[in-house]
């Protein structure tokens, strides 16, 4: 299952025409998994804690990118309903003119949730500093060590 | 660390986009996420709660019950900020943090801040207010009015804001916005309905019951927009100053 | 208000107290802890009160939020699985409480309406966690309990920051990745609501495909990191040694077991038995994994020195007979382990609240704090004997009976590396525990038989909620058929 597509796609014409269509058609999905696998290296292999802060926003930000994604529709407009009171308000709504609103619900909360832990986050890296007197991660574990 | 941390990055990879193979393509219209449960609430939104933006209408009402926790954990962070920062024992500090000294007053700087603040602040409530028919909400509208204040703490001094707007009154503020929520929510229990049932207060507004989702809808971004506000300036505050209150940036 | 409304009234009685707390309580601090006691008092009232009305009607409750019929709203489900775990959770969350009131002043003295606040907060997040039946909102009660639980941890002694921003980082990693593994099985199923995803999901095509594959994998993997399976513990030891007692004591015995309880929903509700026994041909690679879990635990706790750092390597241990449990693919191995999320937790309250109160009294964190502790705390020592015994598995203690079901499903799944692991830790533990009661009786080698030692006993706040947990590991022992026969038979899914 996990094994990558076989070496003979590279030779035939057709499947290099499917390859493109993956790649293009699905453009999104891989610009937001490029950038959380960046996020996420950024949070384990830096030495710097607050590196390792901006390696987590990435990573956060990587996947409300992904969601948002997800409830595009070619051609449709921002999900608010066009002429939404007054007497042109009864008109039949057709939902693929309209982007779908639940990815946007579900990041707006996941944002709050990113800023809420990014704070925390900081207030903490403050107090490492006072105690250690240094964030990288290397000279506070020796300096717990001692 | 560094090579164990790539080599996951390797294995994770491959993971997640092989699997991105299968996903529908961007953009198409009938994809199982566009097609299943979105039409229901693009068709019925204004119907149900007489509310034309959907975004608004899902985040405070369909799913109102997440949008209370969310409020809930920015309020949350706000308190963990304090807890860590403020009042902490010195005597186990190495380092004692060099305090930056403001130079005089910059004219420029405080003119502009005073020309800027009372606008922003009147285009926040704007923006809590209109947030069922403009994009907006009480989310959007909370940290404009809580970023005015920021500016004020930029362009005069920590001090001045925090003698308009006592920290007591910041943490107030922020308990009362979730409160809000909350007693919105319960109020519905006594009346006899579900909780964040907002049609149960139609008997006490006096409105149908679809008005009344419109207007529990606003109480409760109101409650989201003052408890955003008091947070967006506590934790810059607290961040700022390291604990201290005393000068930041 | 009615029966019917007790589901949201667990919830949302702590959640209220707590936002009550920080607005009216920043100088009463008695005032305060009233109010959270009565708050953790209301929900376990409540839910036993849905336990009864559950197991009454034999079906699950749904609870719809707002009135909006799933898939649309939210809804709250509760089964007979549900009403155990939140019945377990709050009445945990009430004995800490009452616990609290001496402990917590030395650790938060001018903060303690902010503590207060936030062990409200926690408290609800868990009990969301347990009564949601949406996957997106589990994501945003994770988050809640885990901000407070940063809160609280931070404020530990010593070098509690720099654990506590391992955690940070572990945690946040953990639920992304559940983030992420949600928003790949809403792409291909279009909702979030855990009933209909499981309907959706049951179809042959949804089994094949890939992404709902990588989805699972993600899912757990998550869960995993927030319930600290070995390898990746690496954050749980540190964290809650150095938090502060109460916070341990509220901590360490709930959050690792509502992620397993996670983990049990979403592979049995969400997806089915077929799917993941069957479909996927891992189950046997993740029993290994618990047994490695079962294995390290146990040696590194032998290692340790530190009185509480050796009961969270024994945390880490006990996650291992729990997950191990849960993959074993039976019904016995199933059983074992929802039993062993109710008497794991009773057992770490237990021991975490005996060995706060002797490093409350003495001051000390080694193992010298235990020397002469019969004489000198007798009740604390004799809660600490019998949860000692309930990790050991000595009948009629509850770890008993939880040992014995895992065991008979490790054998009827011919697992004898997980049996093998099982029986190894429990001599460890006896090894570990008698070494320590030892020390309690006798005293260590110099002071052996020498003077007097004064009667120095827990203050009484503690001694009620220490005394109710050891009588409560005995009594759950005790009644294990009818809990098994009544509750957990009733949440095991069709077809194991």
């Amino acid at each position: 299952m996990l094994i990558w597509p076989p070496a003979g796609i590279w030779t035939r014409a057709s499947e290099m025409n499917e390859l493109l269509a993956l790649i293009i058609g699905k453009s999104n999905y891989w610009a937001a998994l490029i950038l959380l696998l960046i996020g996420l290296y950024g949070m384990i292999a830096k030495n710097n804690l607050l590196k390792k802060i901006i390696g987590m926003s990435i990573f956060q930000s990587a996947i409300i990118l992904f969601y948002v994604s997800i409830g595009d529709k070619r051609g449709a407009t921002i999900p608010i309903l066009e002429h939404g009171h007054g007497p042109e308000a009864e008109q039949v709504i057709q939902a693929a003119h309209y982007a779908n609103p639940l990815p946007h619900v579900l990041m707006l909360t996941a944002i709050v949730v990113g800023v809420s832990t990014l704070g925390v986050a900081l207030a903490i890296i403050q107090k490492i500093y006072r105690v250690h007197g240094t964030i990288e991660e290397d000279e506070i574990l020796e300096s717990i060590d001692e | 660390m560094k090579r164990l941390a790539l080599l996951i990055i390797i294995v994770l990879g491959v993971l997640l986009l092989r699997a991105a193979g299968d996903f529908p393509d961007w953009g198409d219209p009938s994809s199982p996420a566009s097609t299943y449960l979105s039409p229901y609430y693009i068709e019925n939104s204004l119907r149900d709660t007489e509310v034309p933006n959907f975004v608004t209408s899902i985040l405070a009402d369909y799913r109102g019950y997440d949008t209370m926790f969310e409020t809930v954990v920015i309020f949350c962070a706000g308190i963990t900020v304090l807890t860590i920062l403020r009042h902490t024992h010195r005597k186990r500090e190495k380092i004692i943090l060099p305090r930056p000294q403001r130079q005089g007053s910059d004219l420029i700087l405080q003119a502009a801040a005073r020309l800027l603040v009372p606008p922003m602040q009147l285009f926040a409530l704007y923006v809590v207010a209109h947030g069922h028919h403009s994009p907006g909400g009480g989310f959007q509208g909370g940290v404009i009015l809580g970023a005015s204040f920021i500016l004020l703490a930029l362009a005069y001094d920590l001090k001045t804001v925090l003698k308009r707007f006592k920290e007591k009154k910041i943490l107030l503020c922020a308990g009362l916005g979730v409160l809000i929520y909350a007693g919105i929510g319960a109020f519905c229990l006594f009346l006899g309905r579900n909780f964040l049932a907002y049609a149960a207060w139609h008997k006490v507004l006096g409105t149908s019951e679809i008005m009344a989702h419109s207007h529990g809808m606003l109480g409760v971004e109101i409650g989201v927009a003052i408890t955003v506000m008091a947070i967006m300036l506590s934790l810059y505050v607290d961040l700022a100053s390291g604990g201290d209150l005393d000068e930041g940036l | 208000m009615s029966f019917e409304q007790s589901p949201i009234l667990i919830l949302a009685i702590p959640l209220l107290t707590a936002l009550a707390i920080s607005l009216f309580c920043q100088r009463h601090d008695r005032f305060a802890y009233v109010l959270l006691v009565l708050a953790m008092a209301g929900s376990f009232v409540a839910a036993l009160l849905t336990m009864i009305t559950v197991v009454q009607s034999g079906a699950a409750i749904h609870y719809r939020l707002g009135d909006w019929p799933p898939p649309f709203g939210i809804e709250l489900v509760i089964d007979h699985l549900n009403a155990l775990v939140l019945t377990m959770v709050s009445g945990c969350a009430l004995l800490t409480a009452v616990y609290s009131l001496r402990s917590v002043r030395e650790e938060s003295g001018d903060r303690i309406a902010h503590y207060y606040t936030l062990f409200g907060l926690l408290i609800a997040g868990l009990l969301g966690m347990v009564a949601t039946g949406d996957a997106f909102n589990l994501y945003v009660l994770l988050e809640i309990s885990a901000l407070s639980s940063y809160a609280m941890l931070a404020r530990g002694r010593g070098y509690a920051y720099y654990a506590t921003f391992k955690y940070i980082i572990m945690g946040t990693i953990g639920a992304c990745f559940y983030l992420l593994g949600v928003g790949y099985l809403y792409i291909k199923t279009g909702t979030l609501n855990m009933a209909d995803l499981s309907d959706i999901l049951s179809t042959a095509e949804m089994h094949e495909s890939v992404s709902i594959r990588i989805g699972f994998i993600l899912i757990i993997v998550g869960i995993w990191i927030k319930m600290a399976l070995f390898p990746l513990h690496g954050w749980l030891p540190n964290a809650y040694t150095r938090a502060a007692d109460t916070t341990s004591c509220l901590i360490a015995p709930l959050m690792t077991k509502v992620s397993v309880y996670i983990m049990i929903r979403l592979m049995f509700s969400v997806f089915s038995v077929d799917y993941v026994f069957r479909t996927i041909p891992w189950h046997e690679a993740v029993v290994w994994l618990a047994t490695a879990a079962i294995v390290a635990g146990s040696i590194s706790a032998l290692a340790q020195r530190n009185l509480k750092k050796m009961l969270t390597y024994i945390i880490v241990a006990e996650v291992g007979y729990m997950v191990g449990g849960v993959w074993l693919a039976n019904r016995s191995g199933l059983t074992g382990a929802v039993y062993h999320i109710l008497s794991d937790a009773l057992m770490t309250l237990c021991l975490f609240m005996a060995v706060s109160a002797i490093i409350f009294k003495t001051g000390k964190t080694g193992f010298d704090a235990m020397e002469n502790i019969f004489r000198k705390m007798p009740v604390t020592s004799v809660v600490f004997v019998v949860g000692a015994f309930a990790i050991i598995g000595i009948p009629p203690t509850c770890g008993f009976f939880s040992k014995w079901f895992l065991i008979r499903g490790g054998i009827e799944a011919g697992q004898w590396g997980f049996v093998a692991a099982l029986l190894f830790s429990s001599l460890i533990s006896a090894v570990i525990f008698f070494r320590l009661i030892e020390i309690a009786y006798f005293g260590s080698f110099e002071t052996h038989g020498r003077r007097e030692v004064a009667r120095a006993e827990a203050p009484v706040s503690m001694i009620i909620p220490m005394v109710c947990v050891a009588a409560a590991l005995i009594l759950i022992g005790i009644y294990t058929n009818e809990i098994v026969s009544g509750l957990i038979r009733w949440s095991l899914p069709a077809g194991l």
